[in-house]
């Protein structure tokens, strides 16, 4: 009988016994980031196992190693908030100098990557260290209880940017940290989502194999910080992309004019250009993305804030050299 | 044989560093040490070291690549001061609670408000809670074997610690003196590898490190980097005679100098012990009882020996180049709860001097004296004074 070979390894190095809250997002992405990272590493190295993980402070650190217990089943090193990547640079310095055949892989949530860690992920990309980084963006500091990164989108709650009489909740735009390690001109920059795992699969494997610098942002979802159903994350976050709300593209070595953008799915028409997409007519509008999550629940009170980020939406696209059409809901 | 250079205190770490072979160096210029990790640099750009040089965009980032870099298991140096050294702060704690042996040299610097890029001790003296080990050099040849040293003391299986050995700004990291560099081999048989048994990252014996501990095992751990403190008084002792019988130069926790029929020790730490020597010396011709104690190890602090100095004299006057507000001086501190609970105990003044580059000349030290020997006569004296205040500009 004819036996399928499982669509990713089956070892693990996320092992069960994390703990992490049921339905939670990021600890899905980690667990297929290491698998990733492995099949890579196999391919590459001929050794499944040749990498060494350099963590952030936050909720994905604090599930997964407390003493004396651990969830890791690859050397892992966890040492503060802000400094996953120069720890990343110093592990890697270390393996070159001794010859350690292998590749680091660096992970920090958004506020430890796009806050606080920003200036050491920029010292670690320019300074070109064969590290691969991966930001897992839960748009939220969850480790402290919720409260707003400079990752988390227009219009959502959080319990620093709670919606009140003066407030429609967070008031600043997203900050795209993707765009920002691809202007270092490193070879691989991604975004990717749980809930397209064959991409997000393919994407960490290149990033992995690729001497030099990579950046992955997964988005994925915190049951508690987005206030949504356990069970309902990965559609979700298959919504985000559906609606254009989380665009799923590559940038090799900094060229932004020839970003390869992935098919959003979702009943989207996709144009292309001599290969190129630019331009995409979504069919679900973002209120089905916003309506499932307890965060955006008070934009439904003031649609202008909505339209709002559909604007800031349209804006992010056309940085990408995309021109979208993001449908309102039919009345 | 070893060679004698002229050289910089700067120079002298930076060779110290070549010596000692770190496989990883990561460092972020400062005022006054940016000359060591430039004289690094070149000698890895020479390949007269072999290491990683990582040229990173902060001093948080290279106090945090040395972690990781201790934590994949080699050799790690860096070199700071001042606010450098202040903004590692957060790792510093880290770096000691996961017992990694990174040794730093620091350039003493004072800190910010007002900025200002002189000597004084603040900058490692704000740093003595962390864990670390902390040397301080009288000179450059000091700076030099100090480094070595460290390295030797931090990375014993019964140590474990890191450690940081200060030098002055500019009285020595810029003033040459001849300073003998030791021979290679000698250096490779005083330190040996570093070969780690609890810090490595080896994906085939995969282990984590830097875990959260819950109320059941923070206390625990934190217990073993005191443990560790302690015994790394026997084992700096031990590396002290080792050094001695290999490099023939003498160190000590505690080095006194005309103590032993001395009325008042003045006591004190760095380049300052030179000038108090010289002082003590001329007042010695005039008869006065005086002597110098030099604190050469600080952390671990080397309380028996205080104790020990404690029973030659009738007053204590410490020399300090910091501040501790509402207090004193780190050292009065130290030195009050080194001596509180025994039965015969001399009279312990607190001087603060020389912040921020301030010269100390013999004028200063004859005012403290005059203090101390108000404290002698069992008259009235202030606790802490600081010498050498311009009262005009107040
Ligand atoms: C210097 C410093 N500031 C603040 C904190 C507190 N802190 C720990 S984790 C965290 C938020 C983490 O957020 P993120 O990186 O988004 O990861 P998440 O918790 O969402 O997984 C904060 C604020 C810290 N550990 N260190
Ligand atoms: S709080 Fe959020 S990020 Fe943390 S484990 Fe739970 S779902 Fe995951």
């Amino acid at each position: 009988m004819a036996v399928r070979k499982p669509p990713i390894t089956t070892r693990e190095y996320w092992a069960p016994g994390h703990a992490a809250c049921a339905g939670c997002g990021c600890a899905a992405a980690l667990r297929l980031a290491t698998k990733a990272f492995s099949e890579a590493m196999e391919e590459k190295y001929g050794d499944p196992n040749a990498f060494a993980i350099a963590q952030a402070t936050g909720c994905m650190e604090v599930v997964s190693a407390v003493f004396p217990y651990t969830a890791w089943k690859a050397p892992w090193v966890h040492v503060a908030f802000e400094n996953a990547a120069a720890v990343a640079s110093g592990v890697e310095a270390a393996w070159k100098k001794v010859g350690r055949k292998g590749k680091i892989l660096a992970i920090g949530g958004d506020g430890g990557t796009a806050d606080i860690g920003m200036q050491a992920l920029s010292g670690m990309l320019e300074r070109w260290h064969n590290v691969v980084y991966l930001m897992y963006d839960n748009e939220a500091y969850m480790n402290t209880g919720i409260q707003r990164s400079s990752s988390t989108p227009y219009g959502a709650w959080t319990t620093t940017s709670p919606p009140g009489k003066l407030s429609i909740g967070e008031d600043k735009p997203k900050k795209w940290v993707a765009l920002i390690a691809a202007a270092h001109q490193i070879p691989y920059v991604a975004t990717a989502s749980v809930a397209n795992p064959y991409d997000y699969i393919r994407k960490m494997k290149k990033a992995a194999k690729i001497d030099g610098p990579a950046f992955v942002q997964v988005q994925c979802t915190c049951v508690p910080g987005w206030r949504a159903p356990p069970e309902k994350s990965i559609e979700i976050t298959r919504l985000a992309i559906e609606t254009g709300v989380w665009p799923l593209f590559e940038i090799e070595n900094g060229d932004f004019h020839n970003i390869k953008i992935q098919a959003p799915g979702g009943g989207a028409k996709v144009k292309r250009e001599g290969g190129r997409v630019v331009a995409i007519e979504f069919k679900k509008p973002i209120e089905e993305y916003l309506k499932l999550q307890g965060r955006f629940k008070h934009l439904f009170k003031q649609p202008e804030a909505i339209d709002q980020l559909r604007e800031q939406i349209k804006a992010m696209w056309k940085v990408l050299g995309v021109e979208v059409t993001l449908p309102k809901p039919e009345e | 044989m070893p060679i004698r250079k002229v050289m910089k205190a700067n120079e002298a770490a930076a060779w110290a560093a070549k010596l000692a072979k770190p496989k990883v160096i990561a460092a972020f210029p400062i005022t006054p040490s940016t000359l060591v990790p430039e004289k690094i640099s070149e000698f890895v750009a020479d390949g007269e070291l072999d290491a990683e040089f990582i040229k990173v965009e902060s001093e948080h980032s290279a106090i945090s690549a040395c972690v990781g870099a201790s934590a994949a298991g080699v050799r790690t140096f860096t070199a700071t001061a001042s606010q450098g050294l202040a903004l590692m702060h957060e790792i510093l704690f880290i770096a000691a609670g996961m017992r990694l042996p990174i040794v730093i040299a620091v350039g003493n610097r004072a800190l910010s408000a007002p900025i200002n890029i002189w000597n004084d001790w603040q900058d490692t003296i704000s740093e003595r809670d962390t864990g670390w080990l902390q040397f301080y050099a009288e000179n450059n040849q000091e700076a030099l074997d100090l480094i070595l040293i460290a390295f030797k003391v931090a990375e014993d299986e019964r140590v474990l610690l890191p450690a940081m050995v200060g030098f002055d700004a500019f009285i020595l990291t810029h003033t040459v003196e001849p300073v003998e560099i030791p021979d290679q081999e000698l250096v490779d048989e005083f330190l040996g590898e570093y070969v780690p048994k609890h810090a490595y990252l080896d994906p085939s014996k995969p282990i984590t490190q830097g875990t959260l501990a819950f109320p059941a095992h923070y206390m625990e751990a934190r217990y073993t980097v005191w443990e560790a403190n302690e015994a790394a008084k026997k084992v700096i002792d031990e590396a002290f005679a080792e050094f001695e019988k290999r490099f023939g130069r003498r160190y000590q926790k505690i080095e006194e100098y005309k103590t032993d029929d001395a009325e008042i020790i003045f006591v004190t730490m760095g380049s300052l012990a030179g000038t108090v020597k010289e002082y003590v010396d001329m007042l010695r011709e005039k008869g006065v009882k005086v002597g110098v104690a030099k604190l050469t190890v600080y952390r671990p602090f080397p309380t028996e020996e205080v104790r020990e100095l404690a029973k030659k004299a009738k007053v204590l006057a410490l020399l300090e180049k910091n501040v501790t507000f509402s207090v004193g001086g780190a050292l009065f501190q130290d030195f009050s709860r080194a001596l509180i609970n025994e039965k015969e105990k001399p009279v312990i003044v607190d001087f603060i001097l020389g912040l921020g580059g301030r010269d100390v000349t013999f004028k200063d030290l004859d005012e403290a004296l005059g203090i101390a020997q108000k404290a002698l006569a069992g008259e009235e004296f202030d606790e802490v004074n600081w010498i050498g205040l311009r009262k005009e500009i107040l």
